[in-house]
């Protein structure tokens, strides 16, 4: 056991539970019993606060370990997270804002309600709910993974229940204070979590290069480390540049995750709890500062390889876990103290996205599922209680997912969940701009994107860790089949499946809603929503009041 | 039953010149441009501080963007209402 960085991390992590339960109380309103009080903050955080928000929520700690660990372990191909951050925020700077004003126009509070209002169709807002649950579940059990990596290098290393004991106390402390105080608390975590990794990150990227002997020095280590062979594949590890057949999968995948980041629930969480447009945008233009730091963090990945680190066997799977080699860096190149404050940084870090994860599935689960088909007539009181319930249940999903089943497939569902949020881009981000797509060609488009998407992965092996299914998101071009038509015959060149099936998606939406408009007498569902929804904003007059019962 | 408002108008599409500078950063897109080693820059391969780059040009685009819309009153396009007393109608349950 570690006690200089078991006493720091304790010590911060009980300052953050303290600022969790006081946050209930943080610029309340009356009483927070309605979804916009305890889902969406009162709809009121400015520029700072929704920047710490968002960036507390998207840069997450799986993010934090596993970024450095994909560099680390197969090079050039993991540094696609930056291109991915760089593009998310010019992509998504004019939607997010229309998304924005439509939903404080109409009360709006999950992408799936504004689906429901567009289209007047109960079925596509419970197909996009579905959706974004499935998606986020794993999403949250990844954050376990990140906190369970740094308590694992901390020395909580024990076999079976024991070894997830620590995981489940910080985890029950987590539930506590999101169901009393809702988005409140993880927005004001974040301001701790944020400035300690900044602080982290920003002596790291520093103090190891000097350390090492400089970038040229790590760079080196890493490109003989990665170009060596591979004795499980007989190809190399990896390399310090892309190759030929990566290239298209590096530029897809970013794309891909750029377009699928605010399709997830918990982003549009963050959007719509700020005040106004103004803020948005404003934010769309800072957020890109986190960028800087995830690029700089993914390459201690390969000073994690100068500095001859190797990865932890967890000891509940009996396998090294390479998402410890972040935490293994801190642990042999820093003071304990340091190392301490870096591993309560990534630990607070899984606390906040996991915080508003939950409380974006809670509201999916509230207001798509449990208010459409459950209880019709439930007041928004009710609404409030039901969701602070599910809250409570979807964090204790995704514990018994980490405890009981093995941690890999929470990171195999991960990987699906980027794939199937893209599939309601369709329904959520062009619904946005147009209602030409016809409710039932998305329906279809989402049919066919999901299982296409589903049938794709399954085909993917993983040579390296000797598995046949579920093994990345690089799809070899040559493995394109489409009824017996493959078009790409003997290419190795790799794409992102996301990108496939989206297209598949976008195709089928399109050609049904050709056919369905020459059949001419299929409703395409009564539209609440107005031109002038699309554009309001935080001063306008007879804005729709917030959390009115 | 068809789903259209009276006047066809159902996006209320608004657009400025100023945001086809969206696009520039995602020249970062194209791989073959800098998927090189040289030159290199305090012993980073060109790779990566190329796209470190990206993100101050991307950062300068967004925030030009901000800028130069900021002051506009939006308007909807051609033929919409601009009153915002209708935003009332029908959005409550």
């Amino acid at each position: 056991m570690q006690w200089t960085e078991l006493i720091i991390f304790v010590l911060l992590f009980g300052l953050v539970t303290v600022m969790g339960f006081v946050a209930a109380r943080w610029r309340a309103a009356e009483s927070l019993d309605h979804l916009d009080e305890w889902g969406l903050g009162g709809r009121k955080f400015g520029s700072w606060i929704t920047w710490f928000l968002v960036g507390g929520d998207l840069y997450t700690a799986y993010t934090f370990v596993a970024v450095p660990a994909l560099l680390f372990g197969a090079g050039a191909m993991g540094f696609f997270a930056l291109p991915y951050t760089i593009i998310a925020y010019p992509l998504v700077f004019l939607p997010v804002l229309r998304l924005w004003s439509v939903s404080r126009a109409r009360g709006y509070v999950t992408p799936a309600d504004f689906v429901r209002g567009r289209y007047g169709s109960p079925i596509l807002a419970l197909l996009v709910a579905i959706t974004g649950i499935v998606a986020t579940m794993p999403y949250i059990a990844l954050q376990l993974v990140g906190l369970e990596a740094v308590l694992r290098s901390m020395g909580f290393n024990a076999a079976g229940f024991l070894g997830h004991l620590p995981l489940l106390i910080a985890f029950i402390i987590l539930a506590l204070y999101t169901y009393q105080s809702g988005l409140r608390a993880p927005a004001l975590i974040a301001f701790v979590k944020d400035i300690l990794i900044y602080i982290v990150i920003l002596v790291a990227v520093i103090y190891l290069p000097a350390k090492l002997g400089g970038w040229d020095a790590i760079f080196g280590a890493a490109e003989d480390k990665l170009t060596a062979e591979n004795p499980k594949t007989g190809a190399p590890f990896g390399d310090i540049l892309l190759n030929s057949n990566n290239q298209l999968q590096y530029a897809t995948l970013a794309l891909g995750s750029a377009m699928a980041l605010f399709l997830y629930p918990h982003s549009v969480t963050g959007v719509l709890a700020s005040r106004g447009r103004d803020v948005l945008k404003r934010n769309m233009s800072a957020l890109p500062a986190y960028s800087l730091l995830l690029g700089l963090l993914a390459l201690l990945g390969f000073a994690a390889i100068a500095a001859g680190v190797t990865p932890l066997t967890n000891n509940a799977t009996g396998r090294p876990d390479t998402n410890t080699i972040i935490p293994e860096l801190f642990n042999t190149q820093f003071p304990s103290w340091f190392a301490g404050i870096a591993f309560a940084a990534i630990g607070i870090g899984a606390l906040v996205p996991a915080a508003i994860m939950s409380i974006a599935a809670a509201n999916l689960w509230t207001r798509n599922i449990y208010k459409e088909y459950i209880r019709k007539n439930a007041t928004p009181k009710d609404e409030a209680k039901q969701a602070k319930v599910a809250s409570l249940v979807v964090k204790f999903g995704a514990v018994l997912f980490i405890v009981v089943i093995d941690p890999q497939y929470a990171i195999d569902l991960q990987l699906i969940g980027g794939v199937i949020i893209l599939q309601t881009l369709p329904a959520v981000a062009i619904a946005l701009y147009t209602k030409w797509l016809h409710r039932w060609a998305l329906i279809a488009g989402w049919a066919v994107g999901m299982g296409w998407g589903m049938v794709l992965l399954y085909q993917i092996p993983n040579p390296a860790s000797g598995r046949m299914h579920f093994g990345g998101s690089a799809l070899a071009l040559d493995k394109l089949n489409i009824f017996g038509w493959v078009p790409f015959d003997g290419s190795k060149v790799q794409i992102y499946v996301g990108f496939v099936a989206l297209i598949a998606n976008l195709l089928v939406a399109v050609i049904v809603t050709l056919i369905i408009r020459r059949m001419k007498n299929v409703s395409n569902g009564d539209d609440d929503t107005m031109g002038d929804d699309y554009h309001v904003d935080e001063h306008d007059e007879n804005l729709r009041p917030i959390a009115v019962h | 039953m068809s789903s259209d408002k009276p006047g066809g108008r159902t996006t209320g599409l608004v657009f400025s010149p100023w945001n086809l500078l969206l696009l520039i950063p995602f020249i970062v897109l194209f791989t073959p441009i800098y998927n090189r080693r040289s030159p290199e820059l305090f012993g980073m391969p060109f790779f990566y501080w190329f796209q470190f780059a990206v993100i101050i040009v991307g950062v300068l685009s967004t925030i030009t963007v901000y800028r130069m819309t900021r002051n506009k009153p939006v308007r909807p396009a051609a033929g919409a209402a601009p009153d915002v007393d209708r935003l009332d109608e029908g959005s409550a349950e």
